[in-house]
């Protein structure tokens, strides 16, 4: 990888900045809108389960003891994922964490042929949906890392070789 | 490589900045303007409401209500699970399923039915094994899941004895509906308090006879639609009748579904039933002589004689539900049509029926349809000059395109009329303007559940209890004698209307029912 990154193009280095800034805005949003409202509960999400597990997804919305606990983890790591893809902090933990929730809501409504959702799709998918793209997005993310180059990381000085070779061929 | 920060360093931190500080912007804008959306919504109706928390005594320091039941087959038997009452077979059986399916909860719910300070002194069923199974679950105050040591509930083999017994305070009724009227009246002269299962009466005539034991008598009676227990229709009421959210209301659509063999009242009839374990002389004692029928004993809603069809069954729970919200009363005129369209059986009821009850004061229509052998889910709809209410456990309220009361805010972009403007979830302690997409898409579509957040909301223990508070405070419950006489009276006008095939009329003076 580190030789890699030392071919990698300013207009390259940007599309990747770019993409991990973009998600993060993603992110954070469905947060802090979350936040925002104090109804929203995971719960009819949930409920509307279907594909290999609905059983385990169906039966953390009617326990009250998970439901508890999801509907803030859930409100909270979007925003805390977002914020850290965009200020370049601690990115590598933060993509792995989007990955796995967007493994989880996918899971929980994979569009397989014959899986009907109550809350109707507003595109056409089959296997994958937006939840898998932005999984694969995140991985992108995640084995070409940009926060040494933009954001805290870099700031704080956190250079490894890895940068320093980057900076070097700037 | 050195630790200090240098300005080139602090630039490649700062650069994210514009993008978070963005994006906080963006957030709060986005915020302001639902909340001013909101905030104009809540300008016109006044959203707040406190009828969600009801101050109830304590039944743990309050006396205890010593109960019998009367009619301990699938309604019975439901009543009592609902009150925290099961035999322990029961009880293992409902556990079972519940492992078996993790969606059902029933016994995680049983489970955790708090205690209504109550005790069952008696149990009256005409069947045996109901009768023997009833006298366990009523001992089982402890919901324990083996037999021993439970000292069976006393049977009494004939109601009136029941009734009369001196340790009883209050009956619960879930007979079939041909006996009602005998059972309350007998209940009201001898002082005791009543829950009784719609409808309340089979005949027109018995319901006048019930009203007037029943007034006379001063006790608690509490008609057994526990829907009113739901808090959107006790919020409904508030903003349909009180804040006008919908302007005037002048049409109501009201339907019921069903398209399984339990929808159309073909309940199964036990193995072990016969001549030897049924007392059917008493089953017949209330209505017109029959020959022994297993079929009329347990699938009695198909006759006239016992039941009172979809009116007294179905448009019952849709009547009460606009009585509550609206205060409709009884209707001015009922014409209603049908047919046995389906069901090859011996039945005489329909399976398909529609009622309109007209309501000429108020100046609106409730439009009534059923069907049993179609399972169509069609939303309960108020319609008003300038809203409509989709209604269930939830409900949507949208706004109309040509509203007048509305017709600013539709002109400033402030309300959508595509889409519902107000919505309420079951379990929320508010209406809310600014939901999500989804949530509102649920409420919509009444896809929503009678427990959230793993909080059960069992409408029939609630309306047990709401009893038993007002019985203990003297107060009168929600479904009260007038309530109950108002539904009785509907129902067998349109059951009258579609027997006579004629158009029927309530006389407001002499309070009769008119060809």
């Amino acid at each position: 990888m580190k030789s890699e990154s030392q071919h990698q193009s300013l207009i390259q280095i940007t599309a990747l900045i770019l993409l991990r800034w973009i998600i993060g805005w993603h992110f954070a949003y469905e947060g802090i809108a979350k936040l925002f409202d104090s109804n929203w509960s995971a719960y009819f999400y949930l409920l509307d389960s279907k594909g290999w597990f609905p059983g385990f997804f169906i039966n953390m919305a009617t326990n009250p003891f998970t439901l508890a606990i999801l509907d803030p983890f859930i409100k909270w790591s979007l925003v805390l994922i977002g914020l850290s893809l965009i200020i370049g902090f601690l990115t590598r933990y933060a993509s792995i964490g989007a990955m796995g929730m967007l493994l989880f809501f996918w899971l929980s409504h994979p569009p397989f042929i014959g899986m009907e959702y109550a809350l109707p799709a507003e595109g056409h998918y089959l296997v994958f949906d937006k939840n898998s793209v932005e999984f694969f997005a995140l991985l992108v993310i995640l084995v070409f890392p940009t926060e040494h180059i933009i954001g805290i990381q870099a700031m704080l000085g956190q250079r490894d070789t890895q940068s320093e070779e980057v900076e070097n061929v700037q | 490589m050195s630790n200090k920060i240098t300005r080139r360093d602090l630039l490649k931190g700062l650069a994210t900045f514009p993008v978070a500080g963005s994006l906080l912007v963006g957030s709060l804008q986005k915020e302001k303007y639902y909340r001013e959306k909101a905030n104009s919504l809540s300008r016109i109706i006044d959203l707040n409401f406190s009828g969600f928390n009801h101050p109830l005594p304590d039944e743990k320091t309050s006396k205890k209500i010593r109960l019998g039941i009367i009619g301990c087959g699938l309604r019975g038997s439901m009543i009592m699970n609902s009150i925290g009452f099961a035999s322990p077979d029961e009880i293992l059986d409902i556990r079972e399923a519940s492992m078996k399916d993790k969606n059902d909860k029933r016994y995680e719910f049983f489970m955790n039915t708090e205690r209504l300070n109550i005790e069952f002194k008696g149990v009256c069923d005409l069947f045996d094994p109901y009768a023997e199974r009833a006298m366990i679950a009523a001992a089982n105050s402890d919901k324990r899941h083996i037999k021993s040591n439970l000292t069976p509930v006393k049977r009494y083999p004939n109601c009136k004895d029941l009734i009369a017994a001196e340790d009883i305070d209050g009956v619960i009724i879930a007979t079939p509906d041909h006996w009602h009227a005998s059972m309350i009246i007998e209940a009201a002269k001898k002082g005791k308090h009543v829950y009784a299962e719609k409808c309340m009466t089979r005949t027109l005539e018995e319901a006048y006879k019930v009203k007037n034991a029943v007034e006379a008598s001063g006790i608690t009676f509490q008609l057994g639609h526990q829907n009113r227990q739901f808090d959107s229709y006790n919020l409904a009421r508030d903003l349909v009748t009180n804040k006008e959210i919908l302007g005037r209301v002048n049409l109501i659509q009201c339907n019921t579904n069903r398209n399984t063999e339990q929808g159309a009242w073909i309940y199964p009839i036990p193995e072990n039933a016969g001549r030897h374990n049924i007392d059917w002389e008493q089953f017949i004692a209330a209505t017109e002589p029959a020959d022994f029928s297993l079929e009329r004993f347990f699938r009695w809603r198909l006759w006239w004689d016992y039941g009172t069809g979809l009116a007294g069954d179905m448009l019952t729970h849709e009547y009460d539900c606009i009585n509550q919200v609206l205060n409709v009363g009884i209707p001015d005129s009922v014409q209603a049509s049908g047919g046995i369209y389906h069901f090859r059986d011996d039945r005489e009821v329909p399976d398909v029926f529609n009622a309109l009850l007209e309501y000429r004061e108020k100046k609106l229509t409730l439009m009534y349809s059923a069907s049993l052998a179609n399972g169509k889910y069609r939303p309960r709809t108020l319609m008003g000059t300038d809203a409509t209410m989709e209604l269930s456990n939830g409900f949507t309220v949208t706004i109309d395109t040509h509203s007048q009361k509305y017709g600013d805010q539709i002109e400033q972009g402030l309300i959508d009329t595509e889409h519902p403007a107000y919505s309420y979830s079951p379990g929320s302690e508010k209406v809310d303007t600014i939901t999500s997409a989804s949530t509102k898409y649920f409420a919509q579509r009444g896809l929503i559940y009678t427990y959230r957040q793993g909080k059960a909301l069992d409408t029939t223990y609630l309306h047990v209890k709401e009893w038993l508070d007002a019985l203990r405070t003297h107060n009168q419950p929600s479904c009260n004698i007038h309530r109950g006489f108002e539904e009785a009276v509907t129902a067998h006008m349109a059951t009258r209307s579609y027997r006579e095939g004629k158009k029927v009329f309530f006389d407001r003076d002499s309070e009769k029912v008119v060809l």
